[in-house]
């Protein structure tokens, strides 16, 4: 039994309960309020114009004629853009990168904004745009891994990753009985969050009121104040719902910037809503990669070396390296490690963080090429993986604060039917005659905490109020924290009002990294702690509560009252002790952040194996991933609904990854020419079979004290792989680049 | 957006006479017109015509431009007698999108070469004159047959296909007043040197029906070949309809989607099937006979292995030949 566990949070009767999602019918029956929704007295409409090259320059605009057009109401370009107090390509916030904000009239990208029209309608404004036809100087656009210099660079903030090495990487490869040398290649993707970005802004002096959709409310704020010279404090933002944000919304880019400025310049509240096509430049993606994986064992097939180098694309003018290698980190327990990074600079839109960036490109190749490796040695690629188990973290040593994959395994195993897997590939058959295949991969994804903040205040009547700035992108924040409050308050979670969404409340942090259930959660359990600390103080001190002197004994909150720990005989309501007390409120505060002793002993991730059946047609090649069976350990589960949708919502997106997703550009024009979602394919239901979660029992007494970790993003690591997997041992074949597709099984 | 008259036709000739461009079920036109590819001054709105019947007709079925794809699909008759047209329909968009179109509508329906609905691109589909940015580009929806140097656009229509191979016959109302029937097999054009003329319809001219003839015999089959498992055009469909008799192939129509202008049938196809007893290797030169001429743009190369072994599996399904493997 670990020492800390006494800190343990108290089981309440709200964690732990699948609640279905309390904003669910409001979002069903249309009553949920998102950004766009807005639509303020005497709005301005703003359409940006989207550059209709990759790499070149904007020699001409019909501005007249855009002006003409009845219902325009101005027309902003570079020429007449008023300026901002922030420089676009200024840091002000740990997740800022340069944007485009009509800075000049060099461009950089296909969809870059090279105009923005205000109009007293959305078709006035969007006719104006069409009437501004844009003429260019073009240049030779570049769009390919191969079409520009490749570069290494100093790892620094975010988007800069560092490379790592532990032990003799050398010494493995030459000590290495077998070994594989492969390269996997990942397409370039975008966010589509249904939701697309949207903004309304108003300004009242040098106040700043916004909607918008914003994973990261603080730093949202933070980041727009620095660009128009105000402080941070004079930005309201309110953003109670998210139509998905997938990483895409935790940063201020260009459209937001515009929208903004161009309430400022005219006086009147602006509103831009951007199409599905403008998705695709301007707001992030991930970028394409390119991965070398070496690896070699000894004759026992122990990992002597895994050695992973990354080349991702980013943009001319900013660098967010996708860190994919970095994947190869942590998860198995070879003799050497290495992950490096190299990038090159294409006419693309700066990539940015995108659910499990990194670990969801880096997982691919990894989990593919131990594949490769298990066949190169003749394994079954699962008894592989358990050959290298990590029993303390690969590398540093470090115990792990919890690690449940070995149980992951078997119950993912168990369920699926591994055990009957043959060892060679193309073995099996349907009974229609399609090629069948199994695969597998481990699921990896680190339990980060930000900082966060919350406030709780118990109320007259024995009901209380908890707020924090906390941001619902549709994974259930506004029901999985709520659950955690109402415990931390020992309340039924209808007596507890959960304010989130909104810039004046305490700062959740940023909704990212798998780790906003841990944060803002934690803080609100302190929070919560904090108000029936005060409230046993009173009630010990009341000479008329029957927990007069029990003082010492302590307290537990539970059902509304509080009770003397370990003494059930001895309990007073909190409506009773706060009357007696004068009918005053009681307000606590909490914070929450990783504790740095507890960070610095262990290594803190969450672990799980997914298992995938395709079939394949033996003629036609189209695939269809017929099961997939997923095993997650990632801590305490606060809410199995909504954690087993999210672990259902990553694995699709795994399918997505490894079948359909992939930005094509005009090799000659550098523009993307499937940017809509009838080119840009994502899964639809019929691609999406079987799916089963299983959610594997960990206590982790170190990661928090909630001993959350979080379900955001692991379900696709591992997933992509596994299908990969799959596909080889239907058909033998071994496709290297995902998206994989018909054409690549095909043959002659 | 550009500013349009919006009229409603209540008679026929309101639509034919109106000089503006037609709307039905619209799922395509209010697209292309949000993308600013298509900007018509004037819409007549055609949905409160009378076109919405199927009726027994000449042995066969007259289905009004108006019936939905929806409708269609489910219809008992089309189930029964026509099956091929019945799965057709349903491999093409979705739900929603089937509630919408028309039989007419879908007819017409523009194709979806990124390149035509890009207003950015040179495209002589939509600006005649200005050049083709898909030779060279992205290819997978391109063709592979019957292109030319101006356009290698498809036609992205999956219930055309079964009516090409049903051989129906379209209704088509004049401007005069007249009616004539133009059978399908001439109905659509190649690209040629005009692109942007896409049927044999003349301005104003309105479709009130599709004529199907009487059920032909044999299987009927459609196969559909794209990269996810539904709402994706095609990049090779099939359809096909095969009367085997006495071991021998009595009857065939094949018909062929998302690799050419026009829902793509060639009797040569037909005819090197026909007579012949059900084999691979004649489904092998039945293909060679549809593939002799098929030219691919790069990244729709692999269009022509897969149109082979996609018709072969139609055939050997249609022929009874899979079963007895």
């Amino acid at each position: 039994m670990p020492d800390t566990l006494d800190t343990h949070v108290r089981f309440g009767s709200n964690s732990g309960q699948p609640i279905t999602r309390r904003d669910g019918r409001a979002k069903v029956t249309g009553g949920a309020t998102f950004a766009a929704d807005n639509s303020p007295d005497s709005v301005l409409h703003a359409v940006y114009v989207p550059a209709t090259i990759a790499r070149g320059r904007v020699t001409a605009l019909d501005t007249a004629a855009a002006e003409a057009h009845p219902g325009v109401t101005h027309v902003v370009t570079p020429q007449n853009r008023p300026p901002l107090q922030g420089d676009p390509s200024d840091k002000p916030t740990m997740f800022s990168f340069r944007f485009e904000a009509l800075q000049d009239d060099t461009v950089r990208y296909a969809g870059q904004p090279i105009a923005l029209i205000l109009g007293e309608t959305l078709e006035a404004a969007t006719e104006g745009a069409r009437l501004l036809n844009p003429r260019y100087e073009i240049a030779t656009p570049r769009t390919g891994l191969d079409e520009a210099a490749h570069y290494t660079f100093d790892p620094d903030a975010f988007g800069k990753p560092a490379d790592t090495v532990h032990g003799d990487p050398e010494a493995g490869h030459a000590a290495a009985a077998h070994s594989v040398d492969v390269t996997y290649e990942t397409a370039p993707q975008y966010h589509n969050a249904m939701e697309t970005h949207a903004v309304v802004a108003s300004w009242d002096g040098d106040r700043l009121s916004l909607d918008m959709p914003s994973q990261a409310l603080s730093m949202t704020c933070a980041g727009i104040a620095y660009y128009f010279g105000i402080p941070a404090e004079n930005v309201t933002l309110r953003s109670p719902y998210l139509g998905g944000g997938f990483g895409s919304k935790a940063i201020p880019t260009g459209p937001y910037v515009l929208a903004v400025l161009a309430a400022r310049m005219t006086g009147r509240p602006v509103k831009m809503m951007l199409t599905r096509q403008q998705m695709f430049g301007p707001v992030g993606h991930r970028g394409q990669t390119r991965q070398r994986l070496r690896l070699g064992t000894d004759a026992e097939g122990r990992l002597t070396v895994l050695d992973h180098a990354g080349l991702s694309a980013t943009s001319t003018f900013d660098d967010f390296i996708e860190p994919a290698a970095n994947a190869s980190q942590g998860l198995y327990a070879a003799g050497a490690l290495r992950s490096t990074h190299s990038a090159v600079r294409l006419d693309v839109g700066t990539p940015g963080p995108m659910r499990a960036p990194g670990e969801a490109s880096g997982s691919a190749a990894l989990e593919c090429a131990m594949d490769e490796m298990a066949e190169t040695l003749g394994m079954d690629p699962l008894e592989f993986r358990l050959r290298n188990y990590a029993e303390t973290e690969p590398g540093t040593g470090k115990p792990f604060s919890s690690k449940a994959l070995r149980e992951c395994y078997a119950q993912g195993a168990e369920r699926f039917g591994w055990a009957d897997r043959p060892l060679q590939p193309g073995q099996m058959r349907d009974a229609d005659g399609l090629r069948v295949g199994w695969g597998m991969g481990t699921a990896f994804f680190p339990c980060p905490m930000f900082m966060a903040e919350a406030n709780a205040t118990l109320r007259a009547d024995g009901t209380a109020m908890v707020e924090t700035s906390a941001a619902d992108m549709g994974q259930g924040a506004w029901t999985a924290l709520a659950q955690i409050a109402a415990d931390s308050l020992g309340l039924p979670l209808d007596q507890v009002e959960f304010r989130a969404g909104h810039s004046g409340l305490p700062d959740a942090g940023v909704a990212g990294g798998s780790g906003h259930t841990a944060t803002a959660g934690s803080a609100l359990h302190a929070a919560g702690g904090d108000v029936i600390r005060q409230l046993g103080e009173i009630a010990a001190a009341d000479p008329d509560s029957p927990l007069h002197g029990a003082g010492n004994a302590g307290f537990t909150a539970r059902d509304g009252r509080l009770y003397v720990a370990g003494d059930d005989s001895r309990s007073d309501a909190f409506a009773d002790i706060l009357a007696r007390a004068g009918g005053a409120e009681v307000s606590g505060a909490g914070s929450a952040s990783r504790a740095p002793e507890a960070a610095e002993a262990h290594a803190m991730n969450a672990h799980g194996a997914v298992f995938a059946e395709v079939k394949v047609d033996p003629d036609l090649c189209q695939m269809r991933v017929t099961r997939l069976v997923g095993a997650f350990a990632a801590g305490r589960i606060i809410n199995p609904r909504l954690a087993e949708s999210q672990l259902y919502g990553g694995m699709i997106w795994g399918l997505s990854f490894a079948l359909h997703e992939e930005a094509r550009h005009d090799p000659a024009r550098g523009h993307i020419v499937n940017a809509d979602l009838a080119g840009y394919h994502v899964p639809v239901n019929a691609d999406v079979h079987g799916l089963d979660v299983i959610s594997v029992h960990e206590d982790d007494p170190y990661v928090n004290a909630l001993g959350v970790k979080g379900v955001g993003e692991i379900g696709i690591t591992g997933t992509v792989g596994a299908i990969g997997n799959a596909i080889w041992h239907a058909t033998g074949k071994r496709v290297r680049r995902f998206p994989i597709r018909i054409d690549d099984l095909l043959g002659d | 957006m550009k500013p349009f008259d919006y009229l409603r036709a209540s008679a026929p000739d309101d639509a034919t006479r109106a000089d503006a461009t037609i709307i039905a079920g619209g799922t395509n036109l209010l697209d292309l017109m949000k993308l600013q590819v298509m900007s018509p001054d004037r819409l007549v709105d055609i949905t409160r015509l009378d076109l919405d019947h199927i009726e027994d007709h000449e042995g066969g079925l007259r289905i009004g431009a108006l019936v939905t794809n929806s409708d269609l699909a489910a219809d008992d008759r089309i189930r029964r007698d026509y099956p091929v047209l019945s799965r057709a329909l349903l491999a093409g968009a979705s739900g929603q999108l089937r509630n919408k179109a028309t039989t007419g509508g879908n007819l017409l329906q523009r194709t979806r070469c990124p390149y035509f609905t890009d207003t950015a691109q040179p495209c002589n589909k939509r600006e005649p004159g200005s050049g083709c940015a898909a030779i060279g580009g992205q290819t997978r929806l391109h063709a592979i047959l019957g292109a030319s140097e101006h356009c290698i656009a498809t036609h992205p229509s999956d219930m055309a296909v079964a009516m090409q191979a049903l051989g129906a016959e379209i209704e088509i109302q004049e401007t005069t007043g007249a009616t004539r029937r133009v059978s399908i097999r001439e109905f659509y054009r190649l690209p040629g040197d005009t692109p942007h003329i896409e049927t044999v319809l003349a301005p104003g001219e309105l479709i009130t029906a599709v004529i199907l003839p009487a059920p032909p015999k044999g299987r009927q089959v459609y196969r559909k070949v794209r990269d996810r498992a539904s709402y994706a055009f095609a990049l090779v469909s099939v359809a096909a309809i095969v009367d085997v008799q006495d071991g021998r192939i009595a009857a065939a129509t094949l018909a062929f989607g998302g690799l050419a202008h026009k829902p793509w049938h060639d009797p040569a196809v037909d005819r090197a099937l026909e007579g012949a007893e059900p084999t691979p290797e004649l489904f092998d030169a039945a293909a060679d006979v549809l593939l002799a001429d098929a030219v691919g743009q790069g990244s729709n190369d692999f269009k022509i292995v897969l149109a082979r072994r996609t018709m072969k599996a139609v055939l050997a399904e249609a022929t009874g030949l899979k079963e007895a493997a």
